[in-house]
């Protein structure tokens, strides 16, 4: 921690992400990806370059955002079974966020995540450590989602657009649409001729709005999440229990993966795994059913958590989160369930992110409600 | 072996010139079996030398890493995820050129002739002598790669030129630092197989010479010296495979264990279950299918220690290893060891009896009960399901075991097969040739069920190109991943055939032989079919 004394005289506190912190924010991440995001070890390995050259980022708190502040969210956008092969320039969230710089005709003070879960975590840090602003701790899903508009700004009537994409050629382009479904159907056309991975800035917001409209501290709860993994690993204590307690999850099934099935629908990975139990959950099974994301826990036939609340699978031996491309037959896997933020439980929230978002004809049941208190399963 | 059966064995210590143990081995192996040298058709050996070099950074030498993806990839430039340990001896020629294609084939950017001869001048330059080409989607279009290829050959006659496409899968850093491992092992590739053709001409063996690869297929030795980094995960997969042949199994457990360790893995279909992480090779990342294999501190040389007021006896993970014929107890030394347990407990007869005969019954039942625990829970593991396995017992360790029939939960049956002691030469002796395709195919013209059916062809046509026998080949393993935020409806497929290697005419007779390289202290163990 370090203090900044700014023009006003007030105090306000930073801490500065550099590259020992990339590889814990990575972890955990990943944890907060529910089974979505991406892995993100490419992301980490791209931020941990970009910092070793430009230096440390400044993470600020939400509230220490100036109410005038222009905000500009960076991400990469596409898939990531192509991201692994065709590799970043480097330079395209940057290209990104000054494209709507200038159309916006005015300076971007900040950067943020639009998603902490997975490798969309690591970009914003790119852009702060390359053109030197702060990047806010916060996010605007507290996890993975698959679609743009599936971000908690939606809910407070922020745009999508004006959206800037970059691609690694020097493309780039800007649009302007009538509503946040349309900025994903559009920049997804795009996307798939930029050659299926393209870098986003978009949701621009002033300080103001961000402290409405965006989850505080989630960039944090990443880099905790992946340091308390880390380090209860090493101190042999049971990471999984960590992650239980600093996530306020509830411990649902642990078990096998006994099988795996997987369909391509409209573009999105939809499957299911099925986890036979073990120890005192033997004879049991759980079906996670996920689409990029895990979305619905089914114990016995019974649903025992849903989206928009996280389902995570975690490798029962080592506490590391497991995406859905991971998902293999024959691993030992411990499922948990997170309660998402408040935002995604209102009417609208739940209309945007909840089961029937995704086609499951089921009401959201916080998970906190299906269970009475902690590890009872 | 002579066909399905094993016709002879020997052991004999690996000599720092790497093929004097190998001759002396095979020289036993073709007495005992009253075998002439010329009767021999085919040779196989699997080795972990080049694994070890790598590990030991030894014999490498400096490499240039050329990749072809302009503008795209500079934000992770080749090697960028190496140890140091190893990105010195290598010398760090990293070069960006143009060219890569996109997912669907499009291309990012065209090849720059004139780009790669400057390149090829900077090579001559420095005097390198092996290169490694890595184009962006080489798995899905491999024409950048090879025209580079011929570009570069034609300025640098003599250089060897490692391809990407043709070692790694999809994932461009992993392929890649397959590629440039493959490329800095090339030189110490030609030297031991070379050395290897003139053990096997003193020996007047003129059958082929295979190498046993990671997945538990052969490659010739032509290849071999091409690809030298196909051979890396040999060790662990021709032990499992050849201890299930030993039993007769294609679908079980294997428990191997050593002085030290036991290593526990599942074969399926005959073949060892691939691992689902990322091989991490002397700390570097790459994308081979390594056999899943979990490995814990138990072994014959396990010491013993029995703290008072703690419930359980603790067996390792320290040994006493190789000196367990002078340090325990049976053998007259003054360290309680697994084996020392073993043969109080009435499961082996090795050394004195009488030494451990006046050991606390009490403590060698409830040592053993831990063994026997141990061993469940990783058979436990490593299994797909809760119905009961076969389980094949091998290695030195054994005994720690019992005999055949002994109870182990979760085991259906306990076999303990013969000739375990060179189960990994057997499985360098069973071994078939295979073939694999790995790529992303478009679901815009054709079905999913068109694109698997001509993905299975593709594999089963390289199986058979790579030596295999037409009407045995059977693919063993398919698997398809949509690609995810894509409308596009394309799909990755990755399909694996085997099939048996073709013989000249007349009876089988093979030799297969494990080479442990030097600083392992391994056994070169053969065995001849």
């Amino acid at each position: 921690m370090r203090s900044l004394r700014l023009v006003g005289g007030e105090e306000m506190t930073v801490r500065r992400i550099g590259e020992s912190q990339l590889d814990d924010l990575a972890v955990g991440a990943a944890v907060l990806g529910a089974g979505g995001g991406g892995n993100p070890y490419l992301g980490a390995l791209l931020a941990k370059q970009v910092i070793g050259q430009h230096g440390p980022v400044d993470l600020v708190a939400v509230d220490e955002v100036a109410d005038d502040a222009l905000v500009v969210p960076t991400a990469g956008m596409g898939a990531p079974t192509v991201g692994v092969e065709k590799l970043p320039r480097g330079d395209e969230p940057v290209r990104a966020l000054q494209a709507l710089q200038s159309y916006l005709g005015r300076p971007v003070t900040h950067t943020v995540s639009i998603e902490a879960g997975g490798s969309n975590s690591t970009v914003p840090l790119r852009v702060g450590a390359m053109l030197g602003i702060p990047v806010v701790d916060a996010d605007g899903m507290g996890r993975a989602f698959p679609e743009i508009q599936m971000v908690t700004a939606t809910l407070y009537g922020v745009s999508a657009t004006p959206m800037a994409l970059a691609d690694e050629k020097g493309n780039i382009a800007v649009i302007n649409t009538v509503d946040n479904h349309w900025a994903e159907r559009l920049s997804r056309s795009l996307t798939i001729d930029m050659g299926c991975v393209a870098k986003i800035a978009l949701y621009p917001l002033s300080g103001r709005q961000l402290k409405q409209a965006m989850i505080p501290g989630t960039l944090s709860l990443a880099e905790e999440l992946g340091r308390l993994i880390r380090q209860t690993r090493a101190a042999h204590g049971d990471p999984i229990a960590a992650i239980l307690c600093r996530l306020g999850g509830y411990h649902l099934f642990a078990g096998k993966i006994s099988d795996i099935a997987r369909r391509t629908e409209t573009g999105f990975a939809r499957g299911e795994a099925r986890i036979a139990g073990t120890g005192p959950h033997t004879g049991c099974t759980l079906a996670v059913r996920f689409q990029n994301e895990h979305l619905v826990a089914i114990r016995d036939g019974q649903v025992i958590a849903s989206v928009p609340d996280l389902i995570i699978v975690l490798d029962t031996e080592t506490g590391g989160p497991i995406t859905t491309e991971e998902l293999r037959y024959g691993l030992r896997v411990t499922v948990i369930a997170a309660p998402c933020d408040f935002r995604w439980r209102t009417h609208q929230g739940l209309a945007l992110v909840g089961p029937r978002a995704f086609g499951y004809d089921l009401d959201y049941i916080p998970v906190e409600e299906r269970f009475a208190h902690p590890e009872s399963t | 072996m002579g066909g399905r059966h094993v016709r002879a064995e020997t052991k004999a210590p690996t000599t720092a010139d790497v093929t004097g143990g190998i001759c002396r081995a095979l020289r036993g192996l073709l007495a005992q079996a009253t075998v002439e040298p010329g009767e021999v058709q085919a040779m196989m050996i699997g080795t972990t030398h080049f694994t070890n070099a790598l590990i030991e950074a030894r014999g490498l030498v400096p490499t240039a890493a050329i990749r072809l993806g302009l503008p795209a990839t500079q934000g992770l430039p080749p090697m960028v995820d190496w140890p140091q340990r190893l990105r010195g001896p290598l010398g760090g020629h990293v070069y960006l050129c143009h060219g890569g294609h996109e997912f669907d084939g499009r291309e990012i950017s065209p090849l720059n002739a004139d780009e790669l001869r400057r390149v090829a001048a900077d090579i001559a330059a420095k005097g390198l002598r092996s290169i490694a080409i890595c184009s962006v989607f080489s798995p899905v279009n491999d024409e950048c790669e090879q025209q580079a290829a011929e570009i570069l050959a034609a300025e640098l006659p003599g250089v060897a030129i490692s391809r990407s496409h043709e070692i790694g899968r999809i994932g461009l850093l992993e392929r890649e630092n397959a590629t440039i491992i493959n490329a800095c092992l090339r030189d110490l590739a030609a030297r031991i197989v070379d050395a290897l053709r003139a053990a096997l001409a003193q020996l007047r063996v003129t059958a082929p010479l295979w190498l046993s690869q990671n997945d538990g297929t052969l490659m010739s030795v032509e290849a071999a010296q091409r690809y030298p980094v196909a051979t890396f995960a040999c060790g662990p997969t021709n032990s499992l495979r050849g201890a299930a042949f030993l039993a007769g199994l294609r679908d079980c457990a294997v428990v191997d264990i050593g002085g030290t360790t036991t290593d526990v893995g599942m074969i399926r279909h005959g073949l060892p279950r691939p691992a689902s992480v990322a091989a991490d090779v002397a700390g570097v990342r790459t994308n081979f299918r390594m056999p899943d294999v979990y490995s814990f501190g138990l072994g014959g040389g396990s010491l013993v220690r029995d703290p008072a007021g703690r419930a359980e006896v603790t067996i390792g993970p320290d040994s006493v290893g190789y000196e367990l014929a002078s340090r325990a107890l049976v053998f007259g030394g003054d360290t309680l060891t697994a084996t020392d347990l073993a043969v109080a407990g009435g499961r082996a007869v090795i050394g004195d009896p009488g030494k451990v005969a006046r050991l606390d019954p009490d403590l060698v039942r409830r040592g053993l009960d831990q063994i026997t625990q141990v061993i469940a829970e990783a058979v436990d593991r490593i299994k797909m399901t809760a119905a009961p396995v076969l389980v094949v017992v091998v290695g030195g360790g054994s005994v720690l075991l019992g005999d055949d029939g002994e109870d182990l939960p979760g085991a259906a049956e306990l076999i303990k097969p013969d000739h375990f002691a060179v189960a990994n030469a057997i499985g360098a002796a069973i071994a078939q040739v295979g073939g694999e395709v790995d790529r992303i195919f478009s679901l815009q013209r054709q079905s999913r069920d068109q694109v698997l059916e001509q993905a299975k062809q593709e594999a089963v046509d390289r199986a058979v190109a790579a030596g295999a026998i037409r009407a045995s080949v059977q693919v063993v393993d398919v698997e398809d991943v949509p690609l995810t935020y894509l409308p596009g409806n394309a799909t990755r497929v990755r399909v694996k055939a085997v099939g048996d290697l073709e013989l000249a005419a007349g009876a089988e007779l093979a030799a297969g032989a494990e080479l442990a390289a030097g600083g392992w202290g391994g056994d070169d163990g053969a065995a001849h079919r």
